[in-house]
């Protein structure tokens, strides 16, 4: 995006700016992977460190994680049932807490003072490729789940309660990892985008407000993901018949 | 920073939807996050939380019991608090009726001791005042003797 003549420090904005890197023939977006290596590390380091010495009276960061980790039980038992959550919990909780991770870590953390030659560090979730490996990895999980547990009887979904619904379900199969991808793209990316052009325009105060919606649009966005992954799943293992 | 430009020259345009590699590679990456965080993290804090809500829901069960067997000696106590009181009850009523019967029986015989006592004083005066009478029988008829002895001797 072109920039205007004179252009403060912290203040610019980059748009569709990709740092590559090249593998064979293949192309990646290389600020994608740092900022999320990054933001992994941290989520692995809080993780490890809460997780170290673990009492029956929790202290400290255990009291942090088991927070989540009810939370999310929450979550996935609430949509899928207490019979089958357990074996999605992890992937359902691993979605949440990326999502959550990237999305305030690409406001909170300053990525702008590490600069690189081309692109710029943000939350690897206003990425579109980040957004839709994770929508296709829920579709896979729901067949999965589906498939594994009632084998071909799955597709009777798609004629319930009649067979008039079989073509909406059919392109329900595609909306569904559309909507998942584009919906927390389009949020993370018009975050950054809204608070960009705000600090552009006005550098102090004013951004603030957009700043904390932004972090509570980013928690929310995290929070539907992983609801509607619990969701699907749920439908997918639901013993309708 | 430029040993982060691993690419060559000829790079693509880029763009907002630029779709490539990055998507495969990072589903492959949350895949392995996942793996990592259930050994990391939702195994063992799940176990942590589940034992104790295992632990508590057993210590409740437990108290429970504690509680009904605490209910079942106090009642089991009750029952003996008042079998004690009614024993107790008993002996002091038994205790009153010999109290009384000794109470009787002592006055009773002292009632029999006393008219005995009494009779026998009553007995012995009659046989005094009737020694007594005989005896001045006889001096009277003495003195009548002596006296009708004086008249007829005078």
């Amino acid at each position: 995006m072109a920039l205007l003549p004179f252009s403060l420090p912290f203040a610019e904005l980059e748009v569709g700016h990709h740092l590559y890197w090249q593998i064979g023939d293949l192309y990646l977006h290389g600020q994608v992977f740092l900022s999320s290596w990054i933001l992994i590390g941290i989520l692995l380091a809080l993780v490890l460190a809460g997780t170290r010495n673990m009492q029956r009276d929790p202290l400290g960061l255990q009291n942090l994680l088991e927070f989540l980790w009810n939370f999310i039980r929450d979550i996935a038992r609430d949509n899928i049932g207490e019979k089958y959550y357990r074996d999605w919990l992890p992937f359902i909780g691993t979605l949440f807490l990326f999502i959550f991770v990237s999305n305030w870590g690409g406001a909170l953390i300053p990525w702008k003072i590490i600069e690189l030659p081309e692109g710029e560090l943000g939350a690897p979730t206003a990425d579109i490729n980040t957004t839709v490996a994770m929508a296709l990895l829920v579709s896979l999980a729901y067949f999965y789940a589906g498939l594994s547990r009632k084998g071909l009887r799955f597709f009777e979904l798609y004629v319930e309660p009649t067979p008039i619904m079989l073509p909406f379900k059919i392109i329900e199969e595609f909306t569904k990892p559309l909507s998942l991808s584009f919906r927390l793209f389009g949020n993370i990316l018009a975050d950054e985008l809204a608070v960009g052009v705000l600090v552009y325009l006005v550098p102090l105060l004013v951004p603030l407000p957009v700043m904390l919606l932004g972090l509570f649009t980013s928690a929310i966005q995290a929070l539907i993901f992983a609801t509607l992954t619990a969701f699907y799943i749920g439908e997918g293992l639901h013993e309708a018949h | 920073m430029t040993w982060l430009l691993l690419a060559e020259a000829g790079v693509p345009e880029g763009g907002l939807f630029d779709l490539d590699a990055t998507l495969p590679l990072m589903a492959v990456q949350v895949v392995l996050l996942t793996f990592l965080l259930n050994i990391l993290f939702f195994r063992p804090v799940g176990k942590v939380v589940e034992d104790r809500e295992g632990y508590i829901s057993t210590s409740r069960a437990d108290a429970k019991q504690k509680l009904a067997q605490v209910e079942q000696l106090e009642a089991e106590l009750a029952e003996q608090l008042k079998g004690a009181r009614q024993a107790a009850q008993a002996v002091i009523v038994e205790a009153e009726q010999e109290v009384d019967r000794l109470y009787r029986e002592a006055l009773s015989t002292a009632e029999a001791e006393a008219n005995r006592s009494k009779d026998e004083s009553r007995r012995a005066i009659e046989a005094e005042r009737e020694s007594a009478r005989t005896q001045l029988q006889g001096q009277v008829d003495q003195l009548s003797v002596t006296i009708i002895d004086r008249l007829l001797a005078a």
